[in-house]
């Protein structure tokens, strides 16, 4: 029998080595140098310490969750009738609809903020610097709103009929109908949502940069000036730990939402 | 009738958004201007030919699909391996693999692209093409794995067995019965790994030899660092070509799709 | 007072879908308290006309009255209805508990009470947490599912998400109940036993069951009335007794139970005549009249040869436990009996039915049906005749080669020879020749009957004693010889079954 079964299990030694190499020894690494003073080379929490005690670090951070919670709420807000309304009446028939609502994703992230910033340009909207917010999340709203529309439209298009029909013969009217089984049934479409935007819009900096006019720091910001201006590993990877620790302590909380078998999200492009 | 024009209206009005900017973009490729919203003279192809005269940005270009292309066919590799090895290993195994697997999906890029960076010159590879490589494999391989696993889990799993009933070997089963089978699953993971690397700009930027530009990296500096080369009117002309490649793509991926569709039901009826 | 009693009544309900008429004029009312069941095929509108009932549709034409109330627009959340739906469709959000008490935590009832200055007011109010409790116990303790509240609905058998389902509408205290094929998910063992509890629950209840079905069985076991679909219209109004042994027309007698269905013409008074020999009946229709024969194969009583009717041999014997189901053939003709004495195959024997077995039904007669069958000349041959026909209709996109052969789409090419087709010719589209050698079959004109604008004329043929039926505007005399002449287009071929796989 081991005989059998060894070409196929033993496929995945290759990749386990590489997972090793490549993706657990890393964050052992960042854990390492997470620890270790920059200066004497010793176990230290110092480098946590210069993070919260400084004020230029902790207002990236309160900016980096003010936009993500905002970029967030409003994805959310636009997309949700947007799949629910292709996904529950005859627009979407052929399929065309949903076809031209995720067609962007598949175009260069890079290039759509920068189609954006040439257009809040041309419309003035880089005149003050007090736009500058306003700009970045327009741009964030943007770029992240085909992924929110996916795996909402996917769980809604899925949801069946009948189980809506029994509440209103139960009674309910369509408002009650939605808040009591429709939101309910699409937990898991709006979680992989926010899981899908929440995350990026801290840590990506590709959109504060074009359209914050330098004004908007985020802590993904922080990091690559760790890595990239000050060349401080130490301090860099500590930033990069406190993310982890915030990554896995959300991937908790929503994971009891989540599917099974969740390609709905990117993995649903193709 | 007052319900259907107010869903519609809503329908048009979040397209319009999505799509303004890429429509303008394309506008002002066929105008000479430096600057979008100031239409200077007529309509030119002048942009077109600026762009395909333009050897950094062919050599972008080409860099972007070439590396998009060699580390999609390696992630493909690497993830039909493992997700072939995992589905056939015990279950601890397995759990702990997929776990791993999902590592890079959940974790912020910023982080995947600095750990990647530190492995890579604490293996003393440093910023080199080895490094490009490594990172836009880890960035794609769990897509794969992703796609692949569900089709593993379609096939009846008697058809291994039945090969080698047959007399297949181990190896002749896997490439004559189990892979034909997953193949699908292989091609979509394939697509992804492109569409993913393409789009990327962190771990690119993090991972690349300084000389070496993808059409992110050269759009990022463009627009975020200010580094107005003469040529980044041009990349105007680039985005439509994109856009509208992609539009072709998508067009013909469905109305291939749409005719296995056909096919496969055909084949149900008989 | 006959009208209190009618609980529900569907005035001219007409429901279509983009044109396609799901649903035709549908008439019919329900008795307070009673088990109605809407039997047919899938497809034939019951489906549609409950959820209309329940106001998931609307009627494209036509009323629905509820107590003599027109609900035709009421959404269902306002209708005294709750639906037992096909596959359950419980909310896998909320658990057993939370189920049952959807309906009863969106109730609300106006309160009058006095309040403290003595002025009369009106509160709208919840039921209380507590008359929710009781409520969902008593139901759970009605379907047997006593403290399962905190389950959750998908770790739950199929049985059970059943039980549940019926409870979440019954603890509503709904005046109707509608089930749409709500034991169709089960396994035959389990749905014996939910019919019996479904029909006790009735009784139980005392409210209105409305229940759809394409299960005739279960049809007939549970219901008080049973309405018989198909194709969009109501075939049959009756008690299961009646549908079963007073079915008015083919498509009932066929569905409802096993049938032999024979073409026969009137011969006389109460005399018909089918499998080539004359039966007395009990049904009294007019004379020649093509009608069509229903025979129950229990009905049917086996003889020595010589001894019963008509004499035939078994071509088939099938043991099916209590009884044999034995094919018994006369002349071209095949009798499905039932009986629990075996005879042999091959056996020769006869056949005896008691008049008032015989059911005669008036047969929707629109155009002449044959069976037939293509010869070497690509011609085809029925009623003792040899006709001209187009034989590419039988294969769609076919044509003929030079050598006689017929090509299909894909290439291949068949012998038609000895093709078994089933022919029908339409009633206008036979001419009839006064000269015996002009035509393609001959015989006597043995009726002829004036139907306002034109004569139908029935022309019996020699040999095999088929008819001919034309609908023709000249007059002809009765046992006047002749022949008829139909075009070839006009001959519509159809593969007989068999054949066709």
């Amino acid at each position: 029998m081991t005989a059998l079964k060894f070409s196929r299990k033993h496929l995945g030694i290759p990749y386990a080595l590489f997972m090793a190499m490549f993706v657990v020894f890393p964050l052992l690494l960042i854990i390492y140098y997470a620890f270790t003073d920059p200066e004497t080379g010793s176990l230290s929490f110092v480098n946590f310490i210069d993070f919260f005690t400084s004020n230029a670090n902790l207002t990236a951070l309160f900016m980096s969750f003010a936009l993500a919670i905002l970029t967030t709420a409003i994805c959310l807000l636009i997309a949700y009738p947007t799949a629910y309304i292709l996904a529950r009446t005859d627009i979407n028939r052929n399929g065309v609809m949903l076809l031209l609502f995720i067609l962007p994703m598949w175009i260069n992230f890079v290039l759509r903020t920068a189609a954006m910033k040439e257009l809040l340009y041309s419309i003035g909207m880089f005149n003050s610097n007090k736009l500058s917010f306003v700009n970045t999340l327009i741009g964030m709203v943007y770029d992240y709103l085909p992924f929110t529309i996916l795996p909402i439209y996917t769980v809604l298009e899925k949801l069946d009929k009948n189980v809506l029909e029994a509440s209103s013969d139960l009674g309910a009217n369509g408002l009650q109908t939605l808040f009591k089984v429709t939101i309910p049934l699409s937990m898991p479409g709006i979680v992989s949502a926010i899981t899908m935007v929440l995350l990026p819009t801290m840590t990506s900096y590709v959109v504060s940069d074009t359209l914050g006019n330098g004004n908007i720091t985020i802590i993904g910001k922080l990091i690559e000036n760790q890595f990239s201006v000050m060349y401080n590993w130490n301090a860099g990877s500590a930033i990069a730990m406190i993310l982890l620790v915030f990554i896995f302590g959300t991937m908790l909380i929503t994971g009891k939402f989540t599917e099974k078998d969740e390609t709905a999200t990117r993995g649903g492009l193709w | 009738m007052v319900k259907k024009i107010f869903q519609r209206g809503y329908i048009w009005l979040v397209l319009a958004f999505l799509y303004a900017p890429i429509l303008l973009l394309a506008v002002y490729s066929f105008n000479n201007s430096q600057v979008i919203g100031q239409w200077s003279d007529e309509w030119t192809v002048d942009l077109y030919k600026q762009l395909f005269a333009s050897g950094e940005l062919m050599t972008t270009v080409a860099n972007t699909l070439i590396l998009a292309f060699v580390s999609s066919i390696i992630s493909t590799v690497l993830g039909t391996m493992g997700a072939i090895g995992m589905f056939y290993s015990k279950k601890r195994t397995r759990n702990a693999l997929n776990t791993v697997t999902q590592i890079p999906v959940i974790n912020a890029e910023i982080v995947t692209a600095i750990s990647t960076a530190l492995v890579c010159t604490m293996f003393a590879f440093g910023r080199t093409y080895v490094s490009l490589l490594i990172g836009h494999v880890i960035l794609t391989f769990p897509f794969v794995v992703l796609n692949v696993t569900p089709k593993l889990k379609q096939m009846d799993s008697n058809l291994y067995e039945a090969a080698l009933d047959l007399g297949a070997t181990p190896t002749q089963a896997l490439f004559k019965v189990v892979i034909p089978q997953i193949l699908p699953g292989i091609f979509s993971g394939f697509l992804i790994a492109i569409t993913l690397s393409l789009d990327d700009y962190i771990i690119t930027t993090f991972t690349k030899p300084s000389t070496f530009n993808t059409i992110s990296t050269f759009v990022f500096d463009a627009y975020a660092k200010g580094g107005r080369s003469a040529d980044v009117p041009a990349l105007r002309a680039l985005s439509t070509i994109i856009f509208a490649v992609i539009i072709i793509m998508v067009i013909v991926k469905n109305i291939v799709s749409n005719k296995q569709d056909l096919k496969t039901k055909g084949e149900k009826r008989r | 007072m006959e009208k209190e009693e009618k609980i529900i009544v569907l005035q001219d309900v007409v429901k279509a879908y983009d044109g396609q008429v799901a649903v035709e004029k549908m008439n019919f009312y329900v008795r307070k308290g009673e088990f109605v069941t809407l039997l047919g095929p899938s497809g034939c509108g019951k489906s549609t006309t409950l959820r209309m009932i329940a106001g998931f549709e609307m009627p494209t034409e036509g009323k629905i009255l509820l107590n003599g109330k027109d609900i035709t627009t009421v959404p269902p959340y306002e209708r005294p209805i709750n639906t037992v739906f096909q596959r359950y469709a419980l909310f896998p959000h909320l658990n057993v508990y939370d189920n049952i008490a959807y309906g009863l935590k969106l109730k609300r009832f106006r309160n009058t009470y006095i309040d403290k200055n003595g002025k009369e007011k009106v509160k709208i109010e919840k039921l209380s947490k507590a008359v929710i409790d009781a409520k969902v116990s008593r139901v759970l303790k009605l379907v047997d599912l006593e403290e399962f509240e905190k389950r959750d609905v998908t770790t739950l058998s199929g049985g059970q998400q059943q039980r549940i389902a019926i409870a979440r509408a019954i603890v509503n205290e709904p005046e109707i109940l509608l089930l749409d094929e709500p034991l169709g998910a089960l396994d035959l063992k389990m749905r014996k036993d939910m019919q019996l509890e479904l029909k006790e629950m009735h009784q139980k209840l005392g409210i209105t069951f409305i229940y759809v079905t394409h299960d005739q069985e279960e049809a007939l076991t549970m219901s008080d009335t049973v309405v018989v679909m198909s194709d969009g219209v109501i075939q049959q109004i009756g008690t299961p007794k009646d549908i079963y042994n007073e079915p008015k027309n083919s498509f009932v007698a066929d569905f409802i139970g096993e049938s032999n269905i024979f073409s026969g013409t009137m011969v006389g008074n109460k005399k018909v005549r089918f499998i080539n020999k004359v039966f007395d009946c009990v049904d009294d229709f007019p004379v020649n009249e093509k009608v069509d024969v229903v025979v129950r194969p229990e009905d049917i009583f086996l003889a020595d040869e010589g001894k019963g009717m008509v004499d035939g041999v078994i071509i088939s014997s099938i043991f099916k436990g209590v009884h044999y189901e034995m094919t018994f053939k006369v002349g071209k003709t095949e009798v499905l009996i039932q009986d629990t004495m075996e005879r042999k195959v091959g056996e020769r024997c006869s056949i005896h039915i008691r008049p008032d077995d015989i059911h005669i039904m008036e047969k929707e007669f629109d155009c002449n049906r044959y069976d037939g069958y293509i010869t070497k000349r690509n011609t085809v041959c029925f009623a003792d005749g040899e006709f001209e026909c187009d034989v590419t209709q039988l294969y769609e996109k076919s044509h003929l080669d030079e050598e006689g052969y017929l090509v299909l789409e894909n290439g291949e090419k068949i012998d038609l020879t000895d093709v078994d087709v089933k022919v029908e010719v339409g009633l206008k589209d036979i001419e009839i020749i006064d000269n015996e050698e002009d035509g393609d079959a001959c015989g006597n004109i043995i009726s002829i009957v004036y139907k306002g604008d034109h004569y139908q004329v029935i022309i019996r043929t020699d040999e095999e004693e088929e008819d001919f039926v034309v609908d023709t505007e000249y007059v002809w005399n009765e046992n006047d010889r002749v022949s008829v002449k139909i075009p070839p287009n006009k001959i519509k071929l159809k593969l007989k079954a068999v054949n066709q796989k």
